[in-house]
C-alpha cells in the first residue's frame, strides 16, 4: 500500500503540471489544433460524410477546378478530389495510428522487460532491435512489404516492425533510470510481482516520455506511409490515399495544380501538427532545454 | 579510448551477421517459391527439368541454413549474384549505380551546410529576435515536408513558372558534361538537403545556444575577449560537434538511396535501382542492394562515433 501511495504521490505533479502548462505551450497547443481537426476530417471521411462518394465519377465534370460544387476541384475522372482528400487523411492517419499503437506496445514492452530483467534476455533483446534499427527505416518498410505484398494492413504492420525498436530503446532506458528509485525498491521490499512492479510502478512514471516519442513517430508514420503509398506499395487504387495522389497526379500538376497541392497540403500540415505538438510536449517535460 | 573503438569494431560483426542473415530470410519469406515468386505467370512454363535447374543455379534444392552458408561465402568473396531481369551481375550494376547516389547525397549535404548552419548561429546569436523566429519557423515547414512532397512541388514550380522540365532528357554523368550533371543534380538534392538543413539548423542553433551558456565562455568573455572571437573560437568550434554527427548520420540515410527523389527526378541511383528491382520482383537484385545499404549505413554510423570520440575531448569512454 505504501508503495502505491509513493507512485500517485510522484505521478501526481506531473501530470497536473503537464495539463496546466500545456496551454502555455504555443507550439503544442497550435499542433494539437491542427490535429484535431484532421482527426475530425478524418473521421469524417472514414465514415463516409464525404461530399460525394470517393469513387463516383463525374464524366462530364473532370478535371474541374475548385469552385463551390466541387471545393477542391475534380481528378481526371472526375471524382471529387476533397471527398478522396478526407478518405486519404482517414487512411493515413488509421495507418499512422495503429501501427505506432502497436509499435509503443510492442516496443514498450520488449524495453521495459529488457531494462528490468537485464543480463542475458536485455542483451538478446536489445541486440535484435540493434539489427533492425541497423536497416534505414524506410528500406525496412519497403523490404517487408516487398515479402508481404502491398496494401494497408501490410503497411501498418511494416512501420510497426521500423518503430519498434526505436521505443524499446527509449523504455528500455527510462526503466534502467527509475528502475532503482525508492518507490520500486518499497514495492519490491513488499514482496510485489515482478510484472506488477513494471505494470503498476514504473510504466506509470515513463509514461510522459514515451508520449513525447509517440507524438514524433506519429509524424515520421505519416511520412512513411505517404513515401510507401507514393511507390505504390501502400494502400492500392480505388482507395484513396494521400501519397498514391501525389506520385499518380504528378503529370498532371501542370493543368490541374490542386490535384497535388490539396493532398499535399494535407500531408504537411499533419506532420506539421504532430511535430509542434511533440516539440511542445517535449519543451514542457524538459524545462532546462525549452526553446532550443 | 583504444579500447572502446575496438569493443565497438567488435560488436559490428554479430551485428552484419544478424543484417545478412535478416537480408536472406526475408527473401525466403516471400509467399510461394522462390521462382515462381520471381518469374510469376512465366515459371507456369517452366518443365519440371528446367524448374529443377534453376533450383540448382539459385542453390534451392539444398537445407536453407546450407543456402545461407553458400550464399554468405559468395558475398564475402563479393559475388552477390545474378540479376534475373537485366543479366548482370548484382555487384556490377551497384558499381553502376552508386556514384550518382553518392554525388546526390554530397550536394545534399553541402546544401543543407550552407543553409542550415549559419542560419542556426545566427539564429542562436540573436535569440527570439524576428531572424530566430522566421529561422525556426523555416525549420519546423522543413521538417514537416516529406521530401518527396519537396520534389514534387520544385517540378510543379519549375515546369509552371520556368517551363524547365528537370526529369526531361537522360541523366548525364559527372564525368561527360559537369555542368549538364550539376543542373540535374541541383533540384533533387535541394529536395532532400531542405528538410536537412532544418536539422542542421535546430541542432547548430541548440548546441551554440547550450555551449553559450558554458563557464568557460563566459570566462572568456569577461577576460574581455571580442565577441566574434568569443563565438569563433569557442563557442562555435565545440558546438560543431553534435553538427558533425548529425551530418554523418544524416549521410548514412542519404547513401541508403534517396529512394523516392531518385525516382521523381529520374535519377539512376542505388534508390531507384532497388525500387525497379522490388517492381519487377528482381529478388537477387533486392537482395543484394538491401544488404549493401545495410551495411553501408551500419559502417558509417561506425565512423560516426569514431569521429565522436576524436572530436570531442570531454567524451571519455575507459570503463564503458
Amino acid at each position: 500500500m505504501a508503495a502505491e501511495n509513493t507512485v500517485t504521490l510522484a505521478l501526481r505533479p506531473t501530470w497536473r503540471t503537464l495539463a496546466a502548462n500545456f496551454w502555455k505551450e504555443r507550439g503544442a497547443v497550435i499542433g494539437g489544433v491542427i490535429i484535431a481537426f484532421f482527426l475530425v476530417v478524418g473521421l469524417l471521411g472514414l465514415i463516409g460524410l464525404t461530399p460525394y462518394p470517393v469513387v463516383e465519377q463525374h464524366a462530364i465534370d473532370r478535371l474541374s477546378a475548385p469552385d463551390s460544387t466541387y471545393l477542391f476541384g475534380t481528378d481526371q475522372f472526375g471524382r471529387d478530389v476533397a471527398s478522396r482528400v478526407m478518405k486519404g487523411t482517414a487512411n493515413s492517419l488509421q495507418v499512422a495510428l495503429l501501427s505506432v499503437a502497436i509499435s509503443t506496445l510492442a516496443g514498450t514492452a520488449l524495453g521495459s522487460i529488457s531494462g528490468y530483467v537485464g543480463g542475458l534476455l536485455d542483451n538478446v533483446i536489445m541486440r535484435l532491435m540493434d539489427i533492425i534499427f541497423a536497416f534505414p527505416g524506410l528500406l525496412l518498410a519497403l523490404l517487408i512489404v516487398t515479402i508481404l505484398g502491398p496494401g494497408l494492413d501490410n503497411t501498418i504492420l511494416a512501420i510497426s516492425i521500423v518503430y519498434t525498436p526505436i521505443f524499446a530503446r527509449v523504455a528500455r532506458g527510462q526503466v534502467i533510470s527509475v528502475k532503482e528509485k525508492d518507490y520500486v525498491l518499497a514495492a519490491r521490499a513488499l514482496g510485489k510481482r515482478d510484472w506488477m512492479i513494471l505494470v503498476r510502478h514504473i510504466l506509470p512514471n515513463i509514461a510522459s516520455v514515451m508520449i513525447v516519442q509517440v507524438t514524433l513517430a506519429l509524424s515520421w508514420a505519416l511520412i512513411t506511409e505517404a513515401g510507401l503509398s507514393f511507390l505504390g506499395l501502400g494502400t492500392q487504387q480505388p482507395e484513396p490515399s494521400l501519397g498514391l495522389m501525389l506520385s499518380s497526379n504528378r503529370a498532371l500538376a501542370e493543368i490541374a495544380p490542386w490535384l497535388i497541392l490539396y493532398p499535399g497540403g494535407a500531408i504537411m500540415l499533419m506532420v506539421l501538427g504532430f511535430n509542434l505538438l511533440g516539440d511542445g510536449l517535449r519543451d514542457l517535460l524538459d524545462p532546462q532545454g525549452r526553446g532550443r | 579510448m583504444v579500447r572502446y573503438l575496438t569493443q565497438r569494431f567488435i560488436t559490428l560483426i554479430p551485428m552484419l551477421i544478424g543484417i545478412s542473415i535478416m537480408v536472406f530470410g526475408a527473401i525466403r519469406l516471400v509467399p510461394g517459391d522462390f521462382i515462381t515468386a520471381q518469374l510469376g505467370t512465366e515459371a507456369g512454363m517452366l518443365s519440371d527439368t528446367q524448374r529443377a535447374s534453376l533450383e540448382a543455379y539459385y542453390g534451392l534444392d539444398v537445407p536453407p541454413v546450407e543456402q545461407y552458408f553458400s550464399w554468405m561465402g559468395n558475398v564475402l568473396t563479393g559475388n552477390l549474384g545474378m540479376s534475373i531481369r537485366q543479366g548482370r551481375p548484382v555487384v556490377d550494376l551497384i558499381i553502376d549505380r552508386f556514384p550518382a547516389t553518392l554525388e546526390l547525397a554530397i550536394i545534399s549535404v553541402i546544401i543543407a551546410l550552407l543553409i542550415g548552419i549559419p542560419m542556426g548561429i545566427l539564429s542562436a546569436i540573436y535569440r527570439n529576435s524576428a531572424l530566430d523566429i522566421f529561422a525556426r519557423l523555416f525549420a519546423m515547414v522543413g521538417l514537416s515536408i516529406p521530401n518527396f512532397l519537396l520534389g514534387t512541388l520544385i517540378i510543379f514550380v519549375l515546369s509552371v513558372y520556368f517551363g524547365i522540365l528537370p526529369t526531361s532528357g537522360n541523366y548525364v554523368d559527372l564525368t561527360e558534361d559537369l555542368s549538364l550533371n550539376l543542373q540535374q543534380m541541383i533540384f533533387p538534392a535541394l529536395a532532400l538537403g531542405t528538410s536537412f538543413a532544418s536539422s542542421v539548423m535546430r541542432m547548430t542553433r541548440s548546441s551554440m545556444l547550450e555551449v553559450m551558456s558554458e563557464d568557460y565562455i563566459r570566462t572568456a568573455r569577461s577576460k574581455g575577449l571580442h565577441e566574434r572571437i568569443v563565438l569563433q573560437r569557442h563557442a562555435l568550434k565545440n558546438a560543431m560537434i553534435p553538427v558533425v554527427t548529425l551530418v554523418g548520420i544524416e549521410f548514412g540515410y542519404l547513401l541508403g538511396g534517396a529512394f523516392i527523389v531518385e525516382q521523381i527526378f529520374a535519377i539512376p541511383g542505388i534508390g531507384r535501382l532497388l525500387i525497379n528491382a522490388i517492381t519487377q520482383r528482381d529478388y537477387a537484385l533486392v537482395q543484394g542492394v538491401t544488404l549493401f545499404i545495410a551495411v553501408n549505413f551500419v559502417v558509417i554510423n561506425l565512423i560516426v562515433d569514431f569521429a565522436y570520440t576524436l572530436l570531442d575531448p570531454r567524451v571519455t569512454y575507459d570503463g564503458r
